[in-house]
């Protein structure tokens, strides 16, 4: 570890403290329907959708109204993009020539990670998917899955704020309002930012290079392993060309971060240089995945009458946030005891540390704060191998999935998902003194928690069922890449990570089959469609109470004590559930590792 | 029920062309006039070849350039990615090795930098560390019959310190290492 490496950590957690307040403010005038800077150019747009799909904005509704408007939008959508991906062959934008994406499973399990906000991707985008693909099916996606989870956060933000009322907005308007004012305008400045720096964007067909040194290959058998001839050589091939993949990247790059998405549009994602080239795009991709999350706090605070109540909530997050950086930068700082007769050490000309699997460009400590980050929020974007990792390095985004991604969080789920946690810690803080709970001035009774605990309930449920199948059957075992309890972590990852809408994945493992495709893709839509449901039934609710005034019995929610309270019940919901199995992956790999063990 | 569902599909319609298609196609016209050679993947060419792009390592091996970091997928731009292996895989600790021993008998008694036997994320990371370039000096110097000192100056002029000073880390492009290399006039004619 070094000192310039904490000064860019500490720099990115100031910069996401500057953004937090103008961005709450924007998004809350936003959603408040009040004047903004971007209504000259977006009013009038806003219109015509509004008449072209017959949207009456000023019709407001129940949470039962709201959410099967957010499920009917989602289920067209996501039906859409499988069509898309199986008609590719014949759409346009597609100079490669791809054909439709097959197996069927690839599409229906890249539909429901796109349309769930996750990501997950179990294809490799520059030898899939047609740049049609990309645009018009995965990077509209980020756009709407993101939009969904903004105006989610903000219906739920108006049920706390509301009193005596049985609506909590318009879906549509919430969602057209997110795209417009929020998600589009930053994409279209922070895009050419990004392509000013070196992200690539263009339509044309892959380009070939010449090699300035051709390059002996082992050739790969029609099996797909390394040849070997009759003698036991390998089989050498010459190659002289490069094939260089191209695209739009940078369109969907920023959106990709901004909504926490996190799909690249390489498989290599955030470590390609293509979609990554500097230090600069790193820092402008780690704010991009922040900002909105950390911007909804102050939303919270602004929209409920309580900014303190926002700012406990940030700090919760922040102390979080640096928790997972301190470990993570630590572990892989420390790099690989197991490797023998190389240099890890910090030096002037070198960063040192796990390089396994990390870009030269960013080194230990960007490439842990980028994976705490992406991780914190339910992003998934990465621009290191998370399955590299030492056991304690690849821990932290583990456990950051296993909170539930309330740490700023991913674009509005991530403050949903707080605010759930909230009642929680509230509730239990009226325990402890023997009176109702309440919350902004809300009583929260008994229907509030019952919902709370089902939000928290189906996350570790559909988890550890999937997790547990996959580890005693051949077609989970089969696809396990790295022996020993590594080969167990990368199966609990991906299940953690499909639940969470996170996206990211211990890569390794082969997920292309029929029962990865299927169970990853129902982890996904159950993670968040499943955990909506029971958060907007909170929302309804919330609404339609009476206001009671703050007693002397009231726990306030807007102290060091609410924060370090609310803190607790994250790790206790998150950690505690999670122990048993993190301690026969992560754990038990770092003590066979400084054992010597190899597997 | 029925209103929100017609809603929903020319909502996806709506949003479609003007998120989907308008916009990515916005970007791209606005980036091709104001930055095109980032655009286009800031390619490189000699003498009107296309030779490659700055932004992606090529698997230089013979004696006479710098390596770049080894590969898992041989450099290949269509199929991004990294090793996988997981820290305590013995195909991981079996690798790095085989690596260390080829490296040391090329450079005794040098430490060899970590960057040089670890696979990169992308499979094509365009840079190296100082620490990575120096290793490598007195073997291209002997290949090229140049001077250490001379190759040293090179390298130094080819590193790219943190952006705006703090940001990332010091690097080195091996790609363009290695034209710089092929330009200057004392490289051996018998190489």
């Amino acid at each position: 570890m070094t000192i310039n490496g904490w000064l860019q950590i500490l720099f990115f957690l100031a910069l996401v403290f500057l953004v937090t307040k103008p961005m709450g403010v924007y998004m809350a005038r936003v959603f408040n329907r009040e004047k903004t800077f971007m209504d000259p150019v977006m009013r009038p747009i806003e219109r015509v959708i509004y008449r072209l799909t017959a949207v009456d904005e000023n019709h407001e509704m129940r949470w039962t109204e709201y959410a099967i408007a957010m499920l009917l939008f989602s289920a067209v959508s996501m039906i859409v993009l499988y069509a898309i991906q199986r008609l590719q062959g014949v759409l346009p934008f597609n100079p490669q020539k791809f054909a439709g994406v097959t197996p069927t499973h690839l599409a229906f399990n890249t539909a429901a990670s796109f349309t769930s906000n996750t990501n997950w991707q179990a294809y490799s985008g520059e030898s899939t998917m047609s740049y049609f693909t990309q645009m018009a099916g995965l990077a509209f996606h980020n756009f709407i899955s993101a939009a969904t989870g903004i105006a989610l956060a903000i219906a739920f933000i108006r049920g706390i704020a509301r009193r005596q009322m049985q609506t909590i907005g318009n879906f549509w308007v919430d969602m057209v309002r997110s795209c417009l004012w929020v998600l589009l305008p930053v994409s279209i400045v922070g895009g050419l930012v990004l392509v000013s720096q070196g992200v690539i964007q263009n339509l044309r067909p892959y380009d070939k290079a010449a090699l300035i040194e051709p390059m002996q290959v082992q050739k790969t058998g029609p099996d797909g392993k390394p040849m070997v001839g009759p003698d036991g050589k390998p089989v050498m091939d010459t190659i002289t060309q490069q094939t260089i993949a191209q695209g739009p990247v940078a369109s969907q790059e920023i959106i990709k971060e901004f909504g926490t998405n996190g799909g690249g549009f390489f498989n290599a994602n955030s470590a390609h240089p293509f979609e990554n080239p500097t230090p600069l795009t790193n820092l402008i991709e780690m704010l991009a995945i922040f900002t909105i999350g950390a911007g909804l706090t102050y939303t919270l605070g602004r929209m409920t009458g309580s900014q303190a109540h926002g700012w406990a909530v940030w700090a919760a997050m922040a102390i979080l946030f640096m928790a997972g950086c301190v470990v993570a930068y630590w572990a892989e700082a420390r790099g690989n005891p197991l490797l023998a007769g190389v240099d890890q050490r910090v030096t002037a000309s070198q960063s040192g540390g796990n390089m396994e699997g990390k870009e030269v460009r960013f080194g230990m400590a960007n490439s842990t704060l980028f994976a705490t980050v992406t991780t914190d929020a339910s992003c998934g974007a990465i621009n290191g191998w998370h399955d590299s990792y030492t056991p304690l390095g690849g821990l932290v985004p583990l456990a950051n999935m296993m909170m539930s991604e309330v740490i700023f969080g991913g674009v509005g789920s991530g403050v949903y998902g707080m605010l759930i946690d909230v009642v929680l810690a509230v509730f239990i803080a009226g325990l402890m003194v023997g009176r109702t709970p309440e919350y902004l001035g809300k009583k929260i009774e008994a229907y509030d928690v019952k919902m709370a605990m089902l939000f928290v309930l189906v996350f570790p449920l559909v988890i550890l069922t999937f997790a547990a199948i996959s580890s005693v059957r051949t077609f989970g075992t089969a696809g396990i890449s790295n022996p020993g309890p590594h080969g167990f972590t990368q199966v609990l990852y991906a299940f953690v990570s499909g639940a969470a809408n996170n996206g990211s994945a211990f890569n390794g493992l082969t997920v292309n089959t029929l029962w990865y495709d299927t169970a990853i893709g129902f982890d996904m839509l159950l993670g968040r469609f499943f955990m909506m449901i029971p958060m907007l039934a909170i929302a309804g609710n919330l609404a339609q109470k009476k206001y009671v005034p703050p007693s002397s019995g009231t726990f306030p929610v807007t102290t060091p004590l609410f924060t370090v309270l609310l803190i607790g019940v994250i790790l206790i919901v998150g950690a505690l559930t999670f122990f048993p199995a993190v301690s026969l992956g992560p754990l038990l790999e770092h003590l066979l590792m400084a054992a010597g063990k190899t597997f | 029920m029925k209103k929100n569902l017609l809603t929903a599909f020319l909502m996806t319609i709506a949003t479609t062309i003007l998120l989907g298609i308008i916009y990515p196609l916005v970007v791209t016209g606005i980036a091709r006039v104001l930055f095109p050679n980032q655009a286009n993947g800031q390619l490189i060419e000699v003498n009107g070849k296309l030779v490659g792009s700055r932004l992606l390592a090529q698997g230089f091996t013979g004696a006479s350039y710098f390596h770049p970091r080894p590969s898992a997928v041989n450099y290949d731009p269509t199929n991004s990615n990294g090793s996988q292996l997981g820290p305590t895989n013995h195909q991981l600790i079996d690798r790095v090795k085989g690596d260390v021993a080829a490296l040391q008998a090329e450079n005794p008694g040098t430490p060899i930098p970590i960057d040089l036997v670890t696979t990169s994320a992308s499979g094509f990371d365009p840079d190296i560390t100082p620490a990575a370039a120096e290793f490598q000096i007195p073997r291209v110097a002997k290949a090229r019959g140049m001077s250490e000192d001379s190759l040293r100056q090179l390298v130094r002029q080819h590193t790219e310190g943190r952006q705006f000073g703090f940001l990332g880390e010091p690097r080195v492009n091996v790609l363009e290492l290695n034209l710089a290399l092929d330009r200057t006039p004392d490289k051996l004619a018998s190489r």
